[in-house]
Formats: structure tokens, sequence, C-alpha cells
């Protein structure tokens, strides 16, 4: 993993500011040769809702995995560029991933609940991270099955296999088991597209729930969900195949989506392409 | 109107086929043909494991009736020329070899398995797995080879003796039931979706936890289902044990000291025995079949667990 810092604090708010979770400066990203992110600048403001859009294959999952450098586990890949969480370089020499990992938490598309009871899925963080006594685990599990909704449904149940519940359940349990961690950020890559329309309810208000306590940012195809749950969006867009795709806009969601400052984005809001 | 047409006045099924073809008689015979075929291979496989049943069944069923079940299990003598049949230690030597075999063999096999689905780049898997498959087809003289004329000597010198024991053995055994043991548990592995290790990294989990406190427990059944095959190998495995264990059919006295086991014993008695000594070793091939049904029945019924979600 190559890291280079660009310079770029002159072209931007400075990083130290307190309503900044993520700022990230000039980002490149590779798959080896090839050039999947160019350039990105942004900002991702503090305990608010960020959502990303934009057509499939342009990027947003890859740049959602910068922050919590799940794209170090893929071979051959590189970032150049700059992103702070809280001021500190995520990518500088020395920084442990694992322990960013526990602070930017991640939720997938697909529900992944661990094959184990419901319970050891949400304490399965707590005990990593070295949490041993029975009633401090009993807390933390009752805790954030609460916070995700899905202690009522599960109270009684908490022996059984976290695969034998519902999809839109697993994907509330693998927040859970998230927030047993306490996360500052927390990370949704398409957390809704694999489950049925009464969870993707559950889980979008759950997310305006949380986000008083944790920065959110999600990755989302479906428009009207970025404009129903998120506080910021960005669109990305990769204008040609094999070129790297770009960040085109970004600003307040009810801009975005009233008064696009870009032709590219009314054009992808207002279903001409993608 | 009279001559007004409504869908009921049709005739639902007409007589002219002219639209749909129907079934040629040369097909119909050749797939009939084909599925009797199939059925006669499963047929031809059902029966040969049933006549050799029988077969051993018919002449080993004498050593319980006449010998008696008790005095031929669990009698402590295998004196054949004097009329002694206790098969015990025989038996124990079984055990022994085989559970020696598995506590070398699993660890070795489980990190094998490890290394090959988690930790191994591409590359190295390529070489390396068909490395451990090809283990599995030396053939087992070969084996007893290496271990009468390599490892003995090294044994002898560690516990003194010749060499000829329970410790040969279960080194040459655990090399022979790593393939079964690693490739089975790879496969369980593997099977596992990658969705799980990416939430375990994402929750910030090192490697080795992920593997050690999620991905082994999620492939328990499998690894179990792995071990009790290598089980089934190793305490049916004749000619290895047989060149190295030592043949003497006597009690386990610790890991230098030769001893026997069924199968070695069958083997070296089966050109002379005559009589009950003969009925004899086909009781204990009767015991012998009896613990593989055993094991295979242990194999389908953790296959069905592993089916449902726990």
């Amino acid at each position: 993993m190559n890291h280079t810092l660009v310079e770029h604090a002159s072209d931007s708010t400075p990083l130290a500011d307190s309503s900044v979770k993520i700022a990230v400066r000039g980002l490149d990203f590779y798959y080896g040769d090839f050039q999947a992110l160019a350039d990105i600048t942004c900002d991702i403001e503090d305990n608010a809702v960020t959502a990303f859009i934009g057509p499939s294959g342009c990027g947003k999952s890859t740049f959602l995995r910068c922050f919590n450098r799940m794209n170090d586990l893929i071979i051959g890949t590189k970032v150049e560029g700059l992103i702070t969480l809280d001021g500190q370089d995520i990518y500088a020499p020395g920084i442990d991933p694992v322990d960013l990992r526990r602070r930017v938490g991640m939720i997938f598309q697909q529900p992944n609940p661990f094959p184990m009871t419901i319970y050891d899925n949400v304490a399965y963080g707590p005990r990593l991270h070295g949490m041993r006594k029975k009633a401090d685990l009993d807390e933390v599990v009752e805790t954030s099955l609460k916070r995700a909704n899905l202690w009522k449904e599960v109270k009684d149940i908490l022996g059984r296999g976290g695969l034998t519940l519902s999809g839109g359940q697993q994907q509330r349990l693998c927040i859970a088991r998230v927030l047993a961690v306490q996360p500052d950020v927390l990370l949704m890559d398409e957390p809704c597209s694999a489950i049925d329309p009464t969870s993707v309810q559950k889980i979008e208000d759950l997310m305006a729930e949380l986000k008083s306590s944790v920065t959110i940012i999600i990755v989302t195809h479906n428009m009207q969900q970025a404009a129903r749950v998120s506080d910021e969006t960005a669109f990305f867009l990769q204008e040609e195949m094999g070129q790297p795709a770009i960040l085109v806009e970004f600003g307040r969601t009810a801009d975005i989506f009233t008064s696009p400052k870009d032709k590219r984005t009314e054009d992808y809001i207002t279903g001409r392409f993608g | 109107m009279a001559d007004e047409r409504r869908p009921g006045d049709m005739p639902l099924v007409s007589d002219d086929v002219s639209g749909l073809k129907l079934v040629s008689r040369s097909t119909y015979v050749k797939e009939a043909a084909l599925k009797n075929l199939f059925l006669l291979c499963a047929f031809v496989a059902v029966a040969g494991v049933g006549l050799i049943f029988v077969f051993v069944g018919y002449r080993g069923w004498p050593i319980f009736s006449e010998v008696g079940l008790w005095k031929f299990l669990l009698g402590t003598e295998w004196l054949p020329t004097s009329g002694l049949f206790g098969i015990l230690p025989l038996f124990v030597g079984s055990i022994v070899v085989t559970l020696g075999a598995l506590l070398l063999g699993t660890p070795l096999a489980v990190g094998a398995a490890v290394f090959l689905s988690e930790i191994a780049p591409p590359k190295v898997r390529a070489i390396v797995r068909p490395a451990i498959e090809l283990l599995a087809g030396v053939p087992s003289v070969v084996y007893g080879f290496f271990g009468l004329l390599i490892l003995r000597p090294i044994v002898a010198q560690l516990t003194g003796g010749l060499g000829f024991g329970p410790l040969t053995a279960w080194i040459i055994l655990a090399i022979m039931i790593v393939p079964t043991i690693a490739t089975l548990t790879e496969d369980a592995l593997r099977s596992i979706p990658d969705g799980v290790r990416e939430a375990s990294y994402a929750m910030g989990a090192t490697t080795w936890q992920t593997i050690s406190r999620v991905l082994l427990p999620a492939a328990k059944i499998g690894i179990v289902d792995a071990v009790v095959l290598g089980m089934g190998r190793a305490i049916g495995e004749t000619m290895a044990v047989l060149m190295v264990v030592g043949n003497a059919p006597g009690f386990f006295r610790g890991a230098g000291a030769p001893i026997s086991t069924l199968t070695s014993q069958i083997v070296m008695d089966m050109p002379y025995a005559s009589g009950m000594h003969r009925t004899a070793l086909f009781g204990m091939a009767i015991i012998l079949f009896l613990i593989s049904m055993g094991l295979v029945f242990t194999v389908r019924v953790l296959s069905r667990m592993r089916e449902e979600p726990s």
C-alpha cells in the first residue's frame, strides 16, 4: 500500500473544523493499473447522514471502503491523497487498520451475520476488544439490540442462530453488532437493496435515530431513499468506460435534488440515464 | 344469434395433433433403456456390499455362536493355536493406533486447510492443494516402506527397542489421513460466504481472530465430518500399519512396544489359519464392518446437521 500525502490545504477548508468528521483531499484510487477514482475532495459532516449516489460501477462503494481501509484486503489496490478522521490521516504510516475499523463500522449489501447465536453475534466485537464479564456483555448486547430496534423481536430468542432471522432482521442484527463497539462512523453499502420494504422502512427510521450519535455514510442506488434519509448528497459518475470516476457534485440533499448545479447531476436525478 | 360461437362451445381437446409432436417411439425406448442401465449400476454397487456382508457374516457367525460373543470381544488373549480367541488386545490396538494418528494428523491437516483456504495466495494454493491430494494417491505399501526404512530407525532411537510399535504407526497414519481431513476441512472453510469474513474484518478483527473465532467455529461440523472420515481411513488401514506396528497380539504397553491391530492380524494369520481360527478372522472382519458402518452413519447424521441453519 503506497501512500502519498498530497498538499491541498491551500484550496480547502481547514481540516480541524469541528463539524467535519471526515475530510478527503485529492483522493486517487487504483485497482492495479486501473484508476477507479480521480481527485476526490469533500468533507463529510459530523452527526449527519451523507448519501453517495450514482450509476452502477461508478466507484461509490470503492470510495466508501477507503474510509475503513477495507480495500487494504484486496491485493494490488493503491490509495493516493488524504483522508482524515477527526483531523488524523487514516493512511498515515503506523496507523492500525484494525483499530480504525473499530471506530468506523460497516454494514454490507447482503446481511452477513456470523453463523452463531444472536447473542454471540452482538457480543463478537466487545469480546474481540477484551470484554469478558458476562454482566458487561449482557448489557452491551441489550443496549445494542435496542439501538438497532431489534430487541423486542429477539429478546426471548438470543440463543437462537443469527441466520434463522428474516433478511431484514439479519440486517438489523448486523447493525446491532456494529453498534456494540460504539463506532463514530457507520458506513452503509446499499444496506437496503437485499431486504423487504417493511424492513427498509425500519432501517431508514433507525438511521434518523442514530445520526445524533453516529456519522452515517450510505451508498444507495435508490434516489428516493437518498432524498428521504440524507442531509448531504454526493453524486459520482464514471463518464466513460475505463476512465476513473469523479465526484460531480456534493451539497445539501435538498439543493442537489431541487436545484442541481451540474447538468450531469440533473440528468441523473431526473432519470435520463443510469 | 344462432351461429354465434362462445368459448364453451369449442371442444377443449381436439383430435388434431398436427401442432404438437408426439414422443417418438425410439426416444421413449432409449430413455427407458438408459434409466434401467443406471439403475443396474447402482444395484451392482449395493449388491456388492450386501454380498460381502452376507459372506463375511456367514463365515464369521460361528465364532459368536460357538465361542461366544463376550469371550470373543472381551477375551484378553489371542492364542488361536491354543483355542483362545480373545480379540480385545487387537481391538484396543486398532483404537490406540487410530486415536494416536488422529491426535497427530488432525491439527496438521486443519492447519494445512486453514493455510490453503485463508492464507495462501492463489498461486501457492494451486501447487500445495494438488500436492496434498497426491498424498492420498500414494499406495499404502509405499507408506509402509517409508515407515519401515526411515521412521522406524529414528523411533528406535527415541523409544529403545527396534522401533516397531504404535509411535511409528501413528506418524505414518497421521501423514496418510492428512489429505482426507485437509481437503474436506478446506471445502468446509471455503463454503463459508466471503461476507462473513468481510464482516469480521470490518469489526476490527485480525486474520487470526477471524479464523479462530468465526471461521473454524462455523466450519465445526465439516471438520468433525472430515475427522470421522479420516478415522475410517486410519482404522481400516492395513498394509502400512502391518509393516511398522510389530504384530505382537498383546495389549498396548507403550509407544515403542510392538502391538497388533484387527486388520494387520487378519493379514498375518490368513495364510495359515484353518477351522475356528479362520472363523475368528471372519468374526474380526464383521467387527471392522460394523465400525465402518457406524462411521458412515455418523457422517450422514453430521451432514444433515450441516444443512440445517443453526
